[in-house]
């Protein structure tokens, strides 16, 4: 790879760091604005010794990844809204049968088809609660290319780390944006393989860790002989009904997420110390929102961004030690207020939170949040 | 159970779940008698069911087993094939899993003509539901949804895999479970996408809906309708109406999807 700068785009950058990250079976089915994935990796994969496959659907072809994940391999699917919808079904036996897998979802204007090529990030609830019963889920949401690069590398760390699937929540802005940068050379970023058993086949089970943890994960055709099923089993893999298990496993979904939220959770936050108003954005929305800030510190106002890079699970501490801190809030999202409804709950009353929204099929544009950011000064008591 | 099968399962969790007189247990009977006598690596072997009666048969065989979602073991199964071609594959599903809500993957997993071994459980029915029409369910006949007869008309499973383009399809039923295990092998020997379709009964719910008496009286219609194609070819177009062709219908070679993806490898490497 080189070392040297060169335009890049966002959906390229992840497709290049998927195959850093050492992602190396692709399955999908076109659709826009995610298809450059695939093309890339159509042409790529098979250089590095890759599998690249395209299924008849997105159904197949979240299916498709997870049967290549239980072989070892490092397993990703891109997809947008509409696709994204179809996923769902087999994100949720992911999360069940505790497989590593990447779903890129570039978002764009829906609901339904609604606009192929304008950005939108609708999916915000839909990759929190997509697929159906109780689950935790990571999604990570880049707002540069450069970061569309390191946070696919992360996607497929944690996935690989968790035993979960993990959803890079990019956006059309993100995807079809191009940017000058120097992609990392190999050993600039961490790469986490999956803990495989050490132990013999007899002493293996595949559901069995304490309480917060990930337990390790057999490949198919090495001598394990297990048994995977989306149906709730016990730590032997093999389908219960019994309360008490379902509920210890259940807990155990939740706890090897919730008990690592500080290795699992970053964001950035700019000029945030001394603000009376913080502007939370992820994805593209957060490059208008940068623009915006800088325009309003010029005008006296002390606005900071709060940008989540994971989305899920909501970086509640950090956003509830800001409400906290009496700081204002201003939520810019491309939605009528999906990510705005975690923020209202955290704040929880203790802090006014704002909005700014939209979601008509273009980019917010600096100006809009600047006026946002003025009107929340304007009303302000005193004012 | 014999000696020689009872490795390939595990026994400890048997008795299965299917109903008294169930059909399932002889094609699960024929598959491990199939892959004892192809002397397969268990180990190297990796069974996927989908969702329903027959898609629980692989929680009782001693293999790598992938219990998936509803239609979809063929699209898992794809994965596990094309990730690691050096196993083998076989696919357990039943009439509605496969060409029901699966008729898209199966219809793809044909024309790729991927290796895989896939074993239709078709009991004209869904069993786990409790009894509703699928579209393998014949015309007329009742179902908990067709209460007054089903008015849709079935696929013609075989015709639709070859037309689809698998390279080894082949029609059996339960009661003809020595034919059921040859069947599995030579599907199995077949480098691409083989199709085995096997007639089983189900008494509790298409059976009972059906008047179609006890489970032995299922395999006797079994033995009655499921004819050689050279018996059928034997019969007028009169008598053939109610009777079916048991035995390998289709059998020709193309380019296997894996083998052709490894060339593909070895050209760029």
């Amino acid at each position: 790879m080189s070392t040297e700068p060169r335009l890049v785009q966002g959906n390229e950058a992840c497709a290049e760091g998927a195959i850093y990250a050492g992602m190396r079976f692709y399955a999908g089915y076109p659709i826009t604005p995610s298809t450059e994935i695939a093309e890339i990796l159509a042409r790529r994969l098979p250089q590095v010794g890759g599998k690249f496959l395209q299924m008849e659907d997105e159904i197949a072809s979240m299916a498709a990844i997870i049967g290549g994940s239980l072989t070892g391999a490092k397993v990703m699917t891109a997809t947008s809204g509409p696709g994204f919808s179809l996923k769902q079904e087999n994100i949720g036996y992911a999360c069940m049968a505790e497989i590593p897998c990447v779903i890129a979802n570039v978002q764009r204007l829906g609901p339904s088809t609604g606009v192929a090529t304008a950005p939108a990030q609708g999916d915000v609830m839909q990759a929190r609660w997509g697929t159906h019963g109780d689950h935790p889920i990571i999604a990570l949401t880049p707002s540069s290319v450069k970061e569309a690069f390191e946070l696919t590398v992360r996607a497929f760390n944690l996935a690989e780390q968790f035993r979960v699937p993990v959803i890079l929540l990019m956006d059309e802005v993100v995807g079809h944006m191009r940017e000058k940068v120097t992609l990392p050379q190999p050993g600039d970023l961490p790469v986490v393989d999956r803990v495989k058993p050490t132990c013999s086949r007899e002493n293996y089970y595949p559901y069995k860790a304490d309480s917060d943890k990930t337990p390790p994960m057999a490949c198919f055709g090495e001598g394990y002989r297990y048994h995977v099923t989306g149906l709730f089993h016990d730590e032997s893999g093999f389908a219960t009904e019994k309360p008490e298990i379902i509920d210890w496993q259940l807990k155990r979904l939740h706890e090897k997420i919730n008990q690592h939220l500080d290795e699992i959770i970053t964001y950035s936050s700019e000029e945030t110390a001394d603000a009376d108003l913080v502007v939370i954005a992820y994805g593209g929305t957060a490059r208008a929102v940068s623009r915006a800030v800088k325009l309003a510190r010029q005008e006296g106002h002390k606005v900071g961004v709060f940008r989540p890079q994971t989305i899920w699970p909501f970086p509640e501490a950090a956003i509830g030690e800001l409400a906290a801190s009496g700081k204002k809030l201003l939520v810019a999202e491309m939605n009528y207020g999906q990510l705005l409804l975690e923020v209202q709950r955290v704040a929880a009353g203790r802090c006014e939170v704002h909005s700014c929204l939209q979601s008509n099929g273009e980019l917010t544009l600096p100006d809009v949040i600047l006026t946002k950011i003025r009107e929340v000064y304007e009303h302000a008591p005193g004012n | 159970m014999l000696p020689e099968i009872e490795q390939y399962f595990r026994l400890e969790k048997l008795p299965h779940m299917w109903c008294p007189g169930c059909g399932n247990g002889i094609i699960l009977h024929s598959l491990v008698k199939a892959i004892d006598k192809l002397c397969l690596d268990q180990d190297r072997t990796t069974i996927v069911s989908g969702i329903g009666c027959a898609a629980r048969a692989s929680g009782y065989l001693d293999f790598d087993t992938l219990h998936t979602t509803h239609g979809r073991a063929l699209a898992f199964a794809t994965g596990v094939k094309f990730a690691k071609p050096e196993l083998n594959v076989f696919v357990l599903t039943g009439d509605g899993d496969c060409t029901a809500i699966g008729g898209n993957h199966f219809i793809h997993a044909a024309r790729r003509n991927i290796n895989l071994t896939t074993i239709v459980f078709n009991n004209n029915i869904y069993g786990m539901t409790g009894g509703q029409y699928s579209p393998m369910t014949p015309n007329s006949c009742r179902a908990t949804t067709s209460p007054y007869g089903n008015l849709e008309r079935p696929f013609n499973l075989t015709d639709l895999a070859i037309a689809a383009g698998a390279t080894f399809v082949a029609r059996t039923t339960t009661y003809h479970a020595k034919q059921l295990t040859d069947l599995i092998i030579e599907g199995y020997k077949n480098k691409g996408f083989s199709l085995i379709e096997v007639i089983t009964h189900c008494p509790t719910s298409f059976g009972r809906q059906n008047k179609m008496g006890t489970p032995a009286d299922m395999l006797k219609w079994q033995r009655d309708h499921g004819i050689s194609a050279m018996r059928y070819e034997n019969l007028t177009p009169e008598e053939r109406a109610d009777k079916f062709i048991v035995g390998v219908l289709h059998k020709t070679e193309a380019p296997e999807y894996t083998t052709e993806y490894q060339k593909l490898l070895e050209k760029l490497g």
